[in-house]
C-alpha cells in the first residue's frame, strides 16, 4: 500500500476514534453530575416516590452504559429520541435547523474564506507598513470583542440607524433565494468579521514563514519575478498551512454561529440549543452536542488529511 | 520597570485601574447595585452619567458592578485553567512516555470538543452559581494551558543545558523549577494575559445567553441580555459593556505583548 | 590585463542591528572593500564568522539579506554599475549573468518541485533556449558532476537524494543558464568529509569546462587553496590581505593570514597507554527505543587515566551514541563499562552521585549547553554545591579559581551566557566540567561550531588543563585534525563499529584499512594541487584493483 493511503486510512480511523470518544463524553457530561434529569425536570423539592417514578418511566433506572449504547446506535440510524419540554421527534426539528445554520454558515465562509486569504497575502505583501499595521490593529479589537456585542454593534448600526438590513433574521421556505441571502446579510457579516481577524492573521504568519525559506531566496535570486516567486515557490507550499487555517477557522466559525443565532433570533441549530439548555432538556442538548462537535472534529479532519496529502515527502516517498 | 515601552506602560496602567474599580466597586459606585432610582432607558444626564437601564436602574453603577463580577470570575477561572494546566502540562513534559500519552491523548480528546458547546452541556445538567461556572470554564480552559505548557517545556526539556543537569544527578524539582520555568516563564505569562482576556469574553458570553450570572447579580454580558430590546428602538445601553470589554482586553493584550517579547529578545541575544 | 568581468569598488554595507533591549543601531558590516576578477577565474573569498564574506558574495548579485544595505561604493558587473540598478535589470541579470549556490542546497531547493524544473527554471524564465535544449543541458551537465543515473536524475524530488548530490544539483542549477560568474557560498561546508571530496572535485571539474568565472566563498582554507586562482582574506568586513593561492598558502605577508595558515598544527607527542584504564567499554551493542536496528555493535575501547582517546567518525558512526551510552543517557544492550576497576551502572538512575561527579561533558552547542537565565556563577558555582556542599564565599572563591583557569579573568562570574562570544561560552563550559574535578570528561565535538582559530585556542587549553589535573578527555570528532592535535589514543568509526584503534601513531599509520584510507585521505591540505594528487591516486588504486 502507498504509504499515503496508509496514513490517511490512519488519521480517518483515528477520527472515528476521536468521534466515538467525544459521544462518550457527551453523554458523561450529561450523566456523572450531581442530579439528573428527573431531578431537573420536577425541581428540588421532588418527593423520592416522584423522582423514582420518572426515572423509571424515562429508563433512568437502567445502568449508563445501556442508555450509552441504546442512545448511541439510534442517533447512528437518525434517530435522536424525543425532546423532554414539548414531547417532539429531535430528528424532525434539527433537520430544518440544520439546514439554516449551515446555509449562514456557508454565506459567511464563502465570503469570509477568499477576503481572509487576500488579505493576508496583502499584509505579507506590505509587510510592516500601514496597511499590515491597519489589519493588525483591526484583529486585535476585533478578538477583544466576544461575537454577540460585534452582533448587536453591527445591527445598532446597520439595522437601526441605517436601516439597510432587518434586526432580526427570520427564514422560512417560501423564501426566494435572493430574500433569504438579505435575511441573513448582518448575521453572516458578523460572523465574517469574527473569523476574518484570525484568518487573516493564521494566514499572514503561515505565508510569511513560507517566505523566509532559503528556496524563495533562491527563486529571488534566479531573477523571477516577485509574482512568478509567490505563485510558483510560495503557494505550492503554502496550501497545508493556508487549509489548515481556513478549517480551523471554519470550526471556529461553527461555535459562533450559536450565540449570533441568538442575537439575531435566527432559526437555527443555536439557537434550539441554547433554548433548550436553560429548559434543562437533555436529550436535545445531547443531540445538538453530537452534532456540533461531529461538524468541528470533520473540519480538523480535513485540516489533516489535506496536509498529508500536500506533503511532498509522503506523496513522493524515497 | 526599565525599558517598559509606553504602550504597554499604558496597557498594565488601564488593567490596574479595571481592578481598583472592582475591589472598591461599593465605594465607588454612585447607587445601589439593584436600587431602582429612576424611569426606564433614561438617556445619560448630570444625574445619571450613562443613562438608566430597561428597568431604571443607574447604568453606570450596573456597570461597575457587573464589572466586578466579570473579572471576579474570570480572575478565579484563570487561575484555576492556569495552576491546573500548567501543572499537568510541565508534569507530562518532564516525565515523557506513558504518563505524556496519557495526559495528552485525554486533553486532545477533551479539546476536540468545542469549549462553548461543552460548556451547554454541562450547565444544562448543573446548577448555574458561581462556583461551577469558575470550575466549568476553569477547568475548560486549563486544557489550552496544558497544550502551550506542554509545548513550551517539551522544547527546553530537550535542551543540552536540561541534559547536562540531568547528567549532574539533579532531581526532577530543580530540573522544573530552576532549569526549565525560568525559561518557560514569559511564554507563560503571556499567556496568562490572553487566557484572562478568553475568560472574560467566555463569562460574558455564558451570561448572554441567560447561563452565567443570575439576575439580580449584574455583569457585563447580562447587561447586554438586560438591554437588547433597546437595541431596536436605538438606545444603546447595551453597547456600554462593548466599550469596558475591549478597553480591558486590549490593555491586556499590550502587556501580554510586552511579556512574550521580552522573551524572544532574550533568546536571541548573541555576544561577541 | 584583460577586461574585468566583476569590479568591486570600495564597497560599503551596513545593516540595522536590532540588539535585545537596545535602540535599533547602524552596523557595518563591510568596509572599503574592493576586488577585481576577470572572466573564467576564480577568486576565493576566505575569513571566520562575521568577518562579511557572504554578505560581499551576495553584493555581486546586488542582493542583501534582511535588512542589510549596499550604502557605499561600486559594484561594476560586465562594465555596469549594479548597486542603484533598478529592480527590473536586476532581475535581468540574477539567474543569467550571475547564478548563486548556497551552502544548505536542502532549504535552497524548493520541496514541492521536481530537481529538473528548479535546475531549468532560470535558464527558461530568461528564455535562453527551449525546454528541450535546457533539459539536455542539464542532464550534461548532472553528468559532468558524477550525479548518479543522469538521464532520470531530475525527475526525482529534493528529498529523495542525499546531501552531497544535492548540492552537485545545485551547482548544475548555477551553470545551466551559462552564466559569466558564479558564487559559491560554503557550498561543501556542510558536508562529511568523504563526500566533501567529491563534491569539490565535481565543482572543480564543472567550472573548468564550463570556463565560468567563480567567487568562491568558505572559512576553510586549505578547501580553497584547490579551487581559487586568487584569495582574499577578510576579517571584520575588512580586507587584510590578498594575493594568488601560492603566495597566500606559502609566503602570508600578515599575521593574520599566518596564524590561518598555521592553525591546527598543535604539536601535541602522544602519551602511551600505562597501568589500568579509567574506563573500559567492553562489546557495547546499543540501540534507539523501537529502531530494530543497532546503532552501535560491539564496541570496546580503553581509555587511560590523564590521557585522551579521540572517537573519530562522519556523521551516523555512532561516535555520538558512544557518549550516550557511556554518559548514562542510553543504557546498552549489551556490553559492560568499567569505570576505575568498578563495574559503572548502564543507567543513570542507578549511577551513585559520586560516579556522576567523576564522569562530566562538554557540548558541541555552548550557546545551549548553559541556562540562558543563570549568571555564570550559577552555572559553575552549581558543581561545587551539588557535589562538594560549598557556600558562600568558598565558593565564590573557587568558582573566580575556575574562571581564571579557564583564561577568563576578573568580571564575568554576574554575567548571562547571552553576553559572551563562541568561544567564551564554550570555556565557561568546560570550567562547569572542572568544577566537579572529575577523572573523566567526555569531549562531544566541542570545537566544531567555533572559528579555527577560537578552536585552536579551546584545544590548547584542553591540553593544559590535562597535564595540571590529570584528568582523561573522550573525544568525540569528526575533524581528522582536531585529532591529531589532541588525542593519544584513537578510535575510527564506521556505521556504529571501530574500523580501527590503537595509540595515534599506529591508527594514522599505514598501511590502512579502505574506510581509514578514504577517510585520511580526504581530509584537505593546504597545499597546491592536494585535489588532484589525491584523485590521481585513488583513479591508480582502483585500476590497479
Amino acid at each position: 500500500m502507498h504509504p499515503i493511503v496508509k496514513l490517511v486510512t490512519q488519521r480517518l480511523a483515528l477520527g472515528l476514534l476521536l468521534l466515538f470518544a467525544a459521544s462518550v463524553l457527551i453523554f458523561l457530561g450529561t450523566q456523572i453530575l450531581p442530579g439528573d434529569v428527573a431531578q431537573a425536570i420536577l425541581g428540588q423539592s421532588a418527593t423520592p416516590e416522584a423522582l423514582a417514578n420518572m426515572r423509571a418511566e424515562m429508563g433512568l433506572d437502567r445502568p449508563a452504559i445501556t442508555r450509552y449504547f441504546e442512545w448511541l446506535f439510534n442517533a447512528l440510524q437518525g434517530d435522536l429520541g424525543t425532546a423532554l419540554s414539548n414531547g417532539r421527534d429531535i430528528t424532525e426539528s434539527i433537520a430544518s435547523r440544520l439546514t439554516n445554520t449551515l446555509f449562514l454558515a456557508s454565506v459567511a465562509a464563502v465570503v469570509s474564506v477568499p477576503l481572509a486569504i487576500f488579505l493576508g497575502l496583502f499584509a505579507v505583501r506590505f509587510r510592516d507598513r500601514w496597511p499590515d499595521r491597519l489589519i493588525s490593529a483591526i484583529t486585535l479589537t476585533s478578538i477583544s470583542l466576544p461575537e454577540f456585542l460585534l452582533g448587536y454593534i453591527m445591527m445598532y448600526v446597520f439595522a437601526v440607524k441605517l436601516s439597510w438590513f432587518p434586526s432580526v433574521s427570520t427564514i422560512n421556505d417560501s423564501m426566494s433565494f435572493l430574500e433569504k441571502l438579505n435575511a441573513v446579510a448582518l448575521p453572516a457579516l458578523v460572523l465574517t468579521l469574527v473569523v476574518l481577524a484570525h484568518m487573516m492573521r493564521m494566514t499572514r504568519a503561515a505565508i510569511l514563514n513560507v517566505m523566509q525559506s532559503a528556496y524563495i531566496e533562491t527563486a529571488e535570486l534566479k531573477g523571477l519575478r516577485r509574482f512568478n516567486v509567490i505563485a510558483r515557490h510560495a503557494m505550492p507550499n503554502s496550501i497545508a498551512p493556508i487549509v489548515n487555517v481556513v478549517m480551523l477557522n471554519l470550526a471556529y466559525l461553527v461555535v459562533g454561529v450559536v450565540v449570533i443565532e441568538v442575537v439575531f433570533v435566527y432559526p437555527g441549530m443555536g439557537q434550539y440549543l441554547v433554548d433548550h439548555v436553560s429548559k434543562r432538556d437533555v436529550p436535545v442538548v445531547q443531540a445538538c452536542g453530537l452534532i456540533f462537535a461531529t461538524i468541528y472534529i470533520g473540519l480538523n479532519l480535513v485540516a489533516d488529511v489535506v496536509s498529508i496529502l500536500s506533503n511532498p515527502r509522503l506523496r513522493h516517498p524515497k | 520597570m526599565k525599558g517598559i515601552p509606553l504602550a504597554a506602560l499604558l496597557g498594565l496602567i488601564i488593567t490596574i485601574l479595571f481592578f481598583l474599580m472592582a475591589i472598591f466597586a461599593p465605594l465607588i459606585a454612585p447607587y445601589g447595585m439593584s436600587e431602582t432610582v429612576g424611569d426606564v432607558w433614561e438617556p445619560s444626564s448630570s444625574q445619571f452619567w450613562l443613562g438608566t437601564d430597561n428597568i431604571g436602574r443607574d447604568l453606570l453603577t450596573r456597570m461597575i458592578y457587573g464589572g466586578r463580577t466579570t473579572i471576579f470570575v474570570a480572575s478565579l477561572a484563570t487561575i484555576l485553567s492556569f495552576t491546573l494546566g500548567a501543572v499537568l502540562g510541565f508534569t507530562a513534559a518532564v516525565y515523557g512516555g506513558l504518563v505524556d500519552q496519557v495526559m495528552s491523548r485525554t486533553n486532545d480528546l477533551v479539546m476536540s470538543i468545542p469549549t462553548l458547546i461543552f460548556a451547554l452541556v454541562v450547565l444544562s445538567v448543573m446548577p448555574v452559581t458561581l462556583p461551577v461556572l469558575i470550575l466549568v470554564m476553569g477547568l475548560l480552559d486549563s486544557t489550552r494551558v496544558f497544550r502551550l505548557s506542554r509545548a513550551v517545556a517539551v522544547d527546553i526539556n530537550v535542551m543540552d543545558f536540561v541534559e547536562a543537569a540531568r547528567l549532574r544527578g539533579e532531581g526532577q524539582r530543580w530540573v522544573i523549577f530552576r532549569e526549565i520555568l525560568p525559561n518557560a516563564l514569559s511564554p507563560l505569562v503571556a499567556e496568562l494575559g490572553l487566557r484572562f482576556i478568553f475568560a472574560i469574553l467566555f463569562i460574558s458570553t455564558l451570561s448572554f445567553l441567560g447561563l452565567g450570572i443570575q439576575p439580580p447579580g449584574a455583569d457585563w454580558g447580562g447587561i447586554v441580555k438586560e438591554n437588547r430590546e433597546g437595541i431596536v428602538y436605538g438606545i444603546s445601553a447595551a453597547l456600554y459593556p462593548a466599550v469596558a470589554i475591549v478597553t480591558l482586553a486590549i490593555s491586556v493584550n499590550l502587556v501580554a505583548d510586552w511579556a512574550l517579547n521580552r522573551t524572544t529578545s532574550l533568546k536571541g541575544g548573541r555576544g561577541g | 590585463m584583460a577586461e574585468a568581468l566583476l569590479e568591486i569598488n570600495n564597497l560599503r554595507i551596513e545593516a540595522t542591528v536590532y540588539a535585545p533591549g537596545e535602540k535599533p543601531r547602524n552596523a557595518v558590516i563591510v568596509d572599503d572593500v574592493s576586488l577585481r576578477l576577470e572572466p573564467g577565474k576564480v577568486m576565493g573569498l576566505i575569513g571566520e564568522s562575521g568577518a562579511g564574506k557572504s554578505t560581499i558574495g551576495l553584493a555581486a548579485l546586488a542582493y542583501g539579506r534582511g535588512g542589510i544595505r549596499l550604502s557605499g561604493g561600486k559594484i561594476m558587473l560586465n562594465g555596469r554599475e549594479i548597486r542603484r540598478a533598478s529592480s527590473t535589470e536586476l532581475r535581468g541579470l540574477r539567474g543569467r549573468e550571475v547564478t548563486y549556490v548556497a551552502q544548505s542546497a536542502a532549504a535552497a531547493f524548493n520541496p514541492a518541485k521536481r530537481l529538473m524544473e528548479q535546475v531549468i527554471e532560470a535558464t527558461l524564465k530568461h528564455n535562453l533556449m527551449p525546454k528541450t535544449e535546457a533539459e539536455a543541458r542539464a542532464v550534461e551537465l548532472f553528468r559532468t558532476l558524477s550525479l548518479p543515473e543522469p538521464e532520470s536524475f531530475g525527475q526525482r524530488y529534493p528529498h529523495q537524494v542525499s546531501g552531497g548530490q544535492l548540492q552537485r544539483a545545485m551547482t548544475a542549477m548555477a551553470l545551466c543558464p551559462k552564466p559569466d560568474l558564479v558564487i559559491f557560498d560554503e557550498p561543501t561546508t556542510a558536508l562529511d568529509v568523504t563526500t566533501q571530496i567529491d563534491v569539490l572535485a565535481a565543482i572543480k571539474t564543472a567550472i573548468a569546462t564550463s570556463g565560468v568565472a567563480a567567487l568562491y566563498i568558505t572559512h576553510d582554507l586549505a578547501v580553497v587553496a584547490q579551487v581559487s586562482d586568487e584569495i582574499m582574506v577578510l576579517r571584520g568586513g575588512q580586507l587584510v590581505e590578498h594575493g594568488t593561492v601560492q603566495q597566500i598558502i606559502e609566503e602570508p605577508r600578515e599575521d593574520y593570514t599566518r596564524a590561518l595558515v598555521s592553525v591546527h598544527k598543535i604539536d601535541h607527542r602522544e602519551k602511551l597507554p600505562e597501568g589500568e584504564p579509567i574506563l573500559r567499554a567492553e562489546g557495547i551493542t546499543a540501540r534507539y527505543g523501537a529502531m530494530n536496528e543497532d546503532v552501535l555493535s560491539d564496541v570496546s575501547v580503553d581509555l587511560y587515566a590523564g590521557q585522551t582517546l579521540a572517537l573519530v567518525g562522519e556523521s551516523g558512526s555512532g561516535k555520538s551514541t558512544m557518549a550516550r551510552v557511556i554518559t548514562g543517557l542510553l543504557p546498552p544492550r549489551e556490553g559492560t563499562l568499567v569505570f576505575d576497576g568498578n563495574p559503572l551502572p548502564g543507567a543513570l538512575k542507578d549511577r551513585s552521585r559520586e560516579e556522576l561527579r567523576q564522569l562530566q561533558m562538554i557540548y558541541q552547542m555552548a550557546d545551549v549547553a548553559m541556562n540562558p537565565r543563570q549568571t555564570i556563577a550559577t552555572i559553575i558555582g552549581r558543581p561545587l554545591e551539588f557535589y562538594f556542599n560549598m557556600r558562600g564565599r568558598e565558593r565564590d572563591a573557587r568558582v573566580q579559581e575556575l574562571l581564571d583557569a579557564i583564561e577568563l579573568g576578573e568580571g564575568y562570574a554576574d554575567r548571562y551566557p547571552a553576553e559572551l562570544s563562541g568561544g567564551q561560552k564554550q570555556r565557561v563550559c568546560i570550567a562547569r566540567a572542572l568544577a566537579a574535578k572529575p577523572k573523566l570528561i567526555i569531549c562531544d565535538e566541542v570545537t566544531s561550531a567555533l572559528d579555527p582559530l577560537v578552536a585552536d585556542g579551546i584545544l590548547k587549553l584542553l591540553l593544559n588543563l590535562q597535564k595540571r589535573e590529570g584528568v582523561a578527555y573522550l573525544f568525540i570528532t569528526h575533524d581528522i585534525a582536531t585529532v591529531r592535535a589532541i588525542a593519544d589514543s584513537i578510535a575510527v568509526m564506521y556505521q556504529g563499529r571501530v574500523q580501527r584503534y590503537g595509540t595515534k601513531t599506529e591508527v594514522l599509520t599505514p598501511p590502512f584499512d579502505d574506510y581509514t584510507d578514504l577517510l585520511l585521505s580526504s581530509v584537505p591540505e593546504m597545499e597546491l594541487g592536494w585535489l588532484e594528487r589525491v584523485l590521481e591516486h585513488r583513479r591508480m588504486e582502483s585500476a590497479g584493483n
